[in-house]
């Protein structure tokens, strides 16, 4: 895995307020560590990410979107981790279709109680990515002039 | 343009160690719009908290970032004193470079960097805030109990005290729960049924109270101050107000066959029964798996020996709908089932016994009238081997991997009340460790050992095999004379782990109460707010949130009731403003929106738009209950337009977020 | 590095054990059929592994006495497994030159009608490499 040694990935996690940020928090209470390549963004639930904001952060030359949410049946407000689970197979998919690796995205179920499986995830995430390198396809480069 | 003031806590060590708070305030105070950067040892404290609301007043500033603790820890002290500079609340963001970023990093420079990242992106984020005015919505002045235990019932009889109406549902035909099946109580000893059943009567005679016998909830809506619970009375066939307990159906019933679960199968009761004299309300059930007129339609004897004409064997399940402002879990514990520990011989031997049967086994209303007799001969034991932590700090996938607390105590008082009772048994307990946090616990168990000669022995049971002349042959090993050991016993008691009860993994997905992974509530904060579930307005009591004994149950339910009084006396809850807002010039009535919010909050309206040349359209709009929403967001994503946006968390912010965080 | 530090890691590596699972309950030892004939006891196996006092359980004859018979790694609450430690110290032995604590053509000389078939694939595996 140790391929690019050196490449520090931009990683943009999404966590719903309810359980994963809380499992990030309890992470950082626990002093877990995980690599500071990831940038926690807050939101209120899962099925607060608009797709775009994932393709958006690509395009602004982000390496790698984690999106966590509450586990299947537990979420805050009941339904939401299900229609994110829905929008991110569409994405996905279709990020497929643009050819950017299936790896750089990723959907994950943390809840308040598994600071543990946060870190591991980062851990497993960030080392994934830098295996994988710098996201040329979706970048925008008009961006990166600037 | 806003202007913004930046501040950057220390937090002492904990931030300042591995983050450069200096550099991050510097950095940060060139970012577009920071007119205002500052570090302090404690923002949270009162010098820091004057820090910031000088600052607001001497430079006219417009938003604030923190870069400080977790918002889940002090959002709304910093949003107290924006309020009290007489800034808007939600002009506040908070980067949380302690949690997710300095206690996680070790090496400073890649920390400090992080954490300015993480500010910029918090800046960036103010620079779209706008000022929101929190909603209010009423509170229904009553409570729900779930589960009659003493948990229970200690929390309601609290919250009836201070003048609020309260329901219990407790899904068995009577209020009591485990406590009703005890013995004695560490460690003072006294009857659990004489501290207790005062209590049952007091719930049952005080008319703020209302109890919903033999009862399950089925379904939760609504939100804090305004749930909307239903109800399942679950059919007795016994017309509760006509039955007045007087127990001739429950002598004359001729299915005498049953297993009686109230002494855990012990011994055996009828097909209608009242599961003990105190029980709470003191009504007949009809056990319908074994009542021969309800299976078979041949009997009828209840019925005819009833005088109040109380039996009706055409009761159907009841569904009422109750609406309450608070709602309290108190759904209690049981022992975990010993299936997977064979080498205790526990389905083999009737003379292996859990404790709470043993409990059973010892108390006077119980299926030897209080005599300790082997469940098998019904002969006295002299040998009692006590076995702790079966199935306790269990990592083998078994049993629990947590101390289930209470065992080493109510071995010790069984061991101890054995001595008592019957000097001529011998009493070993094999522990692993003897834990005894707790007042006057570690004197009750030196007590077993030193007054009453219970034989402790350091080790652990490794097989229980039964003999062929009904003794058990014991083999254990004692690690302090390192040898093992073979004791021919009589009777083993095995201290079973308890986990939370059954019903609790469904009723916290109806609350939307989170669990841990040993479906334990978790409660909201683990210091300072541990009677709170995260959920607004569920609040948890007793042994529902982790293993706990009566003395800690009673304090957690009379903290769990004045959490719930203090939000019933409450007239008006503020709401949160974070909630959806259509934009009806985008708005095209589609209905995506409608469909996916869980709460039911969008309805739709047809609007007069003012369109070129003076005429005039009506369109149709989506129209957000402020009130209802509990900003979740499902509907801005699902909206094709863009009509749907989220105040707080905007689309337009979170872009921000993601372009400071990807620049 | 200590001799002692290193033969800890082979043996960790060996058994794929961790020995600070354990958290001194003794019921390995409880549930060993082979206890009495034992210098050391299943427990103590782990716990000696633990302070690193490995060479003495090398020496120890107690190695060819545990039966293999799994009992104490079934039963362990914390998922140690006991004989997996066993099994390594006694690897450790053999694997050495010329320790074999038997060879194969001194085998059929203990045969037994009445032993199992997996006795003696166990026995091959136990006293040689």
């Amino acid at each position: 895995m140790q391929v690019n040694e050196g490449f520090k990935p931009t990683i943009v996690a999404f966590c719903c307020n309810w359980c994963s940020y809380a499992g990030a928090d309890l992470a950082g209470t626990n002093r877990l560590q995980y690599p500071a390549d990831v940038k926690i963004i807050r939101v209120p639930c899962s099925c607060r990410v608009n797709p775009l904001f994932i393709l958006r952060a690509f395009q602004r030359g982000a390496d790698g979107v984690i999106l966590c949410g509450c586990h299947p049946g537990d979420c805050h407000y009941t339904t939401g981790n299900y229609y994110a689970r829905r929008r991110m197979t569409l994405l996905f998919s279709m990020l497929d279709y643009l050819g950017i690796e299936r790896e750089r995205t990723r959907v994950e179920w943390v809840s308040a109680a598994e600071g543990v499986k946060f870190a591991a995830t980062m851990n497993d995430f960030v080392s994934t990515v830098t295996a994988l390198g710098e996201n040329k396809r979706l970048e925008d480069l008009r961006c990166k002039a600037n | 343009m806003q202007r913004i003031g930046v501040f950057v806590c220390w937090c002492g060590s904990n931030i300042a160690a591995t983050v450069d708070v200096e550099a991050v305030a510097e950095a940060l105070s060139h970012e577009p719009g920071v007119v205002f950067s500052a570090n302090y040892q404690y923002m949270c404290s009162e010098a820091g908290q004057n820090l910031i609301k000088d600052a607001i007043r001497d430079h006219q500033l417009t938003g604030v970032v923190i870069c400080s603790c977790s918002p889940r820890m002090h959002e709304q002290t910093f949003r107290k004193t924006a309020a009290a500079a007489g800034l808007n609340p939600y002009m506040v963001e908070i980067a949380n470079i302690r949690e997710q970023c300095s206690w996680i990093h070790k090496d400073k420079a890649a920390g400090t960097e992080k954490a300015i990242i993480l500010g910029r992106a918090a800046v960036a984020k103010v620079h779209l805030n706008a000022p929101l005015v929190a909603g209010e919505s009423p509170v229904t002045k009553r409570a729900l109990v779930i589960g009659g235990g003493i948990a229970g019932i200690q929390t309601a009889l609290d919250i009836a005290d201070a003048g609020f109406e309260v329901d219990i549902v407790e899904k068995e035909p009577t209020i009591g729960g485990k406590m009703t099946q005890l013995d004695k109580t560490f460690p003072t000893l006294d009857c659990a049924a004489c501290i207790l059943t005062p209590k049952m009567v007091d719930c049952a005679q005080d008319e703020r109270i209302h109890i919903y016998a033999y009862s399950e909830v089925e379904k939760v809506e609504g939100f804090v101050g305004n749930f909307t619970v239903t109800i399942k009375k679950k059919a007795r066939f016994v017309d509760e107000t006509k039955c007045t307990g007087c127990g001739l159906c429950t002598e004359k019933c001729p299915q005498k066959k049953v297993p009686n679960l109230f002494n855990l199968g012990l011994d055996t009761r009828r097909a209608i029964y009242i599961p003990f004299a105190q029980a709470v309300p003191k009504v007949a059930t009809i056990d319908a798996d074994y009542c021969n007129m309800l299976k078979n339609g041949k009997c009828g004897v209840c019925a005819k020996v009833c005088t109040a004409g109380a039996i009706d064997y055409k009761q159907t399940d009841q569904h009422i709908e109750e609406k309450y402002g608070a709602i309290v879990v108190a759904t209690g514990y049981n022992p975990i089932k010993l299936d997977s520990f064979e080498e205790y011989a526990y389905a083999q031997s009737p003379d292996v016994v859990t404790s709470l049967e043993f409990e059973r086994l010892t108390n006077a209303a119980g299926p030897t009238g209080g005599t300790l007799l082997r469940p098998s001969d019904g002969k006295h034991p002299h040998t009692i081997v006590f076995v702790q932590c079966v199935g306790s700090r269990d990592t083998s996938g078994c049993g629990k991997p947590y101390c289930s607390k209470i065992c080493c105590m109510y071995t010790a008082k069984h061991a101890m009340l054995t001595r008592d009772k019957y000097p001529d048994t011998e009493v070993y307990v094999f522990y692993i460790d003897v834990r005894t946090p707790g007042k006057n616990f570690d004197e009750f168990y030196r007590r077993a050992v030193e007054e009453y000669g219970v034989h402790y022995i350091k080790g652990m049971v490794g097989k229980v095999a039964p003999q062929a002349d009904g003794t058990l042959m014991v083999q254990a090993s004692d690690l302090i004379s390192n040898e093992q050991l073979h004791i021919s016993a009589d009777m083993v008691v095995l201290a079973a782990a308890i986990e939370p009860d059954k019903s609790a993994r469904p009723l916290a997905t109806m609350l939307t109460a989170s669990m841990d992974t040993n479906d334990f509530f978790t409660e909201a904060h683990p210091k300072l707010r541990p009677v709170e579930s995260p959920t607004a307005g569920i609040f948890l009591s007793g042994a529902c949130q982790g293993p706990k004994d009566i003395p800690e149950t009673v304090a957690q339910a009379g903290a769990a009731a004045s959490k719930v009084i203090g939000l019933l006396s409450k007239n008006k809850l503020t709401g949160n403003p974070c909630v959806a807002r259509s934009d009806e010039m985008l708005c095209n009535g589609c209905s995506s929106c409608e469909k996916v919010c869980p709460y039911g909050a969008i309805s739709y309206e047809d609007k007069e738009f003012r369109m070129p040349n003076r005429t005039v359209a009506i369109r149709r709009v989506a129209k957000v209950n402020p009130a209802v929403c509990q900003g979740c967001g499902a509907c801005t994503v699902a909206c094709p337009s863009g009509a749907m946006d989220l105040l707080g968390f905007s689309n337009r912010q979170i872009m921000a977020e993601v372009d400071a965080i990807c620049k | 590095m200590t001799n002692s530090q290193e033969l800890k890691e082979t043996l960790a590596r060996i058994s794929g054990v961790d020995v600070r699972k354990c958290m001194r309950c003794g019921k390995c030892s409880g549930t060993c059929p082979a206890y009495d004939e034992m210098e050391y006891h299943p427990h103590e196996f782990v716990y000696m592994v633990e302070k690193g006092e490995i060479e003495k359980l090398m020496a120890s004859p107690s190695l060819y006495k545990c039966l293999s018979c799994f009992a104490c790694v079934e039963r362990c609450p914390r998922g140690v497994e006991p004989a997996k430690v066993v099994e390594a110290v006694r690897l450790l032995v053999i694997r050495q030159q010329g320790c074999n604590h038997m060879t194969p053509d001194q085998i059929p000389a203990l045969l037994d009608e009445d032993l199992p078939q997996q006795a003696i694939v166990s026995a091959m595996r136990k006293y040689s490499k």
